[in-house]
């Protein structure tokens, strides 16, 4: 914002009668960093104290002399960018960043696709029982992203599985869901069972911003309900697919709580299967918390490149939009 | 508020159509809602009906078929170990409750300031606080642990409330709700009446933000509630586990014994109930648009 600073947003200049004392303008003009001390502290001691923190170590490493027993043994010295080489060629971290990025694949697409059509139905005419499968929908949200894991994993688990159960019945072959390729599939279907009703809400709530007399012209003009989806409700509500495309990347690039809760029920979830377990395996699993403070490093850097620039590429679409 | 009463206004609001018309259903929109519905209930769906069998019928009967063994799951779930389970769930809803509080307090002081008042650095320490959504969980948590590890803190009640009360995404929602329902007048006249500043906001510019603060404390409640990864790698004694990872750990254990896959499912089973309960209550008088920072129809 280049708003001057002094320029008030209570009126100072036009108030024809009372104006406040001089006093209460200086308690006003001090009053909103008095209000925003305690977010601030809790961001510097719980944010930015801890990615110090971590950038500090990430350039660290422990030296050990002699056969690493005694007091000062084992030393903590300057590693200059060597962790970073050490993480940039670490074959597993590059392995569980292209899991994540199949995975990804998977789930945006379907989870958005899905939110898309749900809210599109839920917006359309004449259509019962949306109170009820609004909720329905939405409740997904609700349950903790372990216990989620948790129900599909045994849904997925052969002895108890209503799939195999069916599949078995009918004589055809049973797949292993937990396993190679159908393992992506049963983690995704995890992410899109827990995240497709909150982005249906937000696109919702979007589509229900748009003026009914938008639709008026369109359907005088002999519009059918699926042509004013397509020419003007989606293309109205792109600003709420873009926030929702770009917190679903986000999201996916951090799992960790799905594949780390079917960990236990199949052996092909490495302790390494995300970018993200890495990090959590190096750090406590394998106590080197310099390597994984460096890929941590390196994981939030991607985190914040990839944000930045998607929304600059927003920002410059919507600019466009704004001139047509 | 408006935005608390239930949306009528959209464009199929249909109120010049004749009632002939109006009766008719359009099939496929209903469908393939009924259908994205019964997707999202079945795994609910599943672990009802599982919960009721016992430890043979689980892997002998029907998926969908109730067994016999309800009240025995139950009891044997309040048993397990001194019913640390009961102690899980009620260190949820400590983390959830308290925490979500004191978040709603730190995201209302902060969304009124950033909203009501102009001062340098306004967007700037708005883009700060907002650029922590951006965060890995894992990232922060690590570090995080260390330097609690330092102050002796972690494995701590206070290391896994701490680290969740600044909400950047509840910044975010206060300070929309604050400038959409805080009018600049009505602080303006309050500061006429001679009302200090701490006054106007916890008498006047409070009640009117009350709605969205609401929805904050949700937001964070649910957050709070599902978190896992935190309390993972701050606690090591399960008495002060939240749900989540209680029940991750009797999963764990559960892996080589399939003895004790029953409590596992209806410890599940319990830990849906009271978020889902808690979202059928409060949505008579709340709306889920809120969510997403909708603030006016």
């Amino acid at each position: 914002m280049k708003s001057p600073a002094r320029r008030t947003s209570y009126g100072v200049k036009g108030a024809p009668y009372a104006h406040p004392s001089p006093t209460a303008l200086e308690r006003a003009r001090s009053a909103p960093y008095f209000f925003l001390i305690p977010a601030s502290l809790l961001f510097l001691l719980f944010f930015a104290l801890p990615i110090g923190y971590a950038v500090w170590l990430s350039f660290r490493k422990v030296r050990v002399s002699g056969l690493g027993l005694g007091a000062g043994a084992r030393e903590e010295v300057w590693a200059g960018l060597e962790n970073y080489t050490g993480a940039l060629s670490d074959s597993e971290l590059l392995g569980g960043a292209l899991r994540v990025l199949g995975y990804g694949c998977i789930v945006v697409p379907v989870m958005l696709g899905l939110a898309l059509l749900f809210a599109l139905m839920l917006d359309s005419e004449k259509v019962r029982l949306t109170p009820f499968t609004r909720l329905a929908i939405f409740l997904p949200y609700a349950i903790p992203g372990v216990v989620a894991a948790l129900l599909w994993g045994f849904l997925y688990l052969p002895d108890v599985s209503p799939f195999h159960f069916v599949l078995d019945r009918l004589g055809l072959p049973q797949p292993d869901l937990l396993d190679g390729g159908p393992l992506y599939l049963a983690l995704s279907n995890i992410a899109v069972w827990g995240g497709t009703g909150f982005n249906m809400i937000v696109i919702y709530t979007a589509l229900r911003a748009i003026p009914a007399e938008v639709y008026e012209a369109a359907r005088l003009d002999g519009a059918t309900p699926l042509q004013i989806a397509l020419r003007i409700k989606i293309p109205m509500v792109a600003p709420s697919l873009v926030l929702t495309f770009f917190f679903s990347i986000i999201a996916t690039l951090q799992v960790f709580n799905e594949p780390t809760t079917l960990k236990p029920l199949t052996n092909s979830v490495s302790t390494t299967w995300s970018p993200l377990m890495k990090v959590y395996q190096d750090a406590f699993g394998n106590g080197d918390i310099h390597a994984a403070a460096a890929q941590a490093t390196l994981i939030a850097l991607a985190t914040l490149v990839l944000s930045f620039g998607f929304l600059r590429a927003a920002n410059r679409r919507n600019k466009q939009e704004a001139a047509r | 508020m408006s935005s608390l009463a239930p949306h009528k206004a959209g464009p199929a609001a249909g109120a010049a159509r004749g009632p002939a018309r109006r009766r008719r259903i359009a099939l496929v929109p209903t469908l393939t809602l009924l259908l994205g519905a019964l997707y999202c209930l079945l795994p609910v769906a599943w672990v009802v009906v599982a919960s009721t069998k016992s430890g043979s019928e689980l892997f002998s009967t029907f998926t969908f078929w109730p067994g016999t063994g309800l009240a025995d799951n139950l009891s044997d779930l309040s048993a397990y170990r001194d019913g640390v389970y009961w102690r899980w769930m009620g260190n949820s809803a400590l983390y959830a409750g308290l925490g979500a509080l004191l978040s709603t307090c730190v995201s209302a002081f902060s969304g009124y300031a950033l909203a009501v008042y102009r001062f340098r650095g306004r967007e700037t320490l708005f883009n700060v606080l907002l650029a922590g959504v951006l965060m890995p969980p894992v990232i922060l948590a690590i570090p995080q642990y260390l330097l609690l590890a330092k102050a002796d803190l972690t494995d701590s009640y206070l290391a896994v409330l701490l680290p969740q009360i600044l909400s950047p995404y509840g910044v975010y929602l206060a300070r929309i709700y604050a400038a959409a329902a805080v009018p600049a007048d009505v602080v303006e006249a309050g500061r006429m009446d001679g009302a200090g500043e701490w006054r106007i906001f916890s008498r006047v510019a409070l009640p009117m933000m009350a709605p969205g603060l609401v929805t904050v404390f949700l937001f964070q409640f649910v957050a709070i509630w599902n978190n896992f990864l935190l309390p993972y790698i701050m606690l090591s004694d399960d008495e002060k586990f939240p749900i989540t990872l209680g029940l991750y750990t009797l999963l764990e254990q559960g892996a080589n014994t399939p003895a004790l896959y029953t409590l596992v499912i209806t410890g599940a089973f319990l830990a849906v109930f009271p978020l889902v309960a808690l979202f059928l209550v409060i949505q008579r008088f709340w709306s889920l648009d809120l969510l997403s920072g909708a603030v006016k129809s």
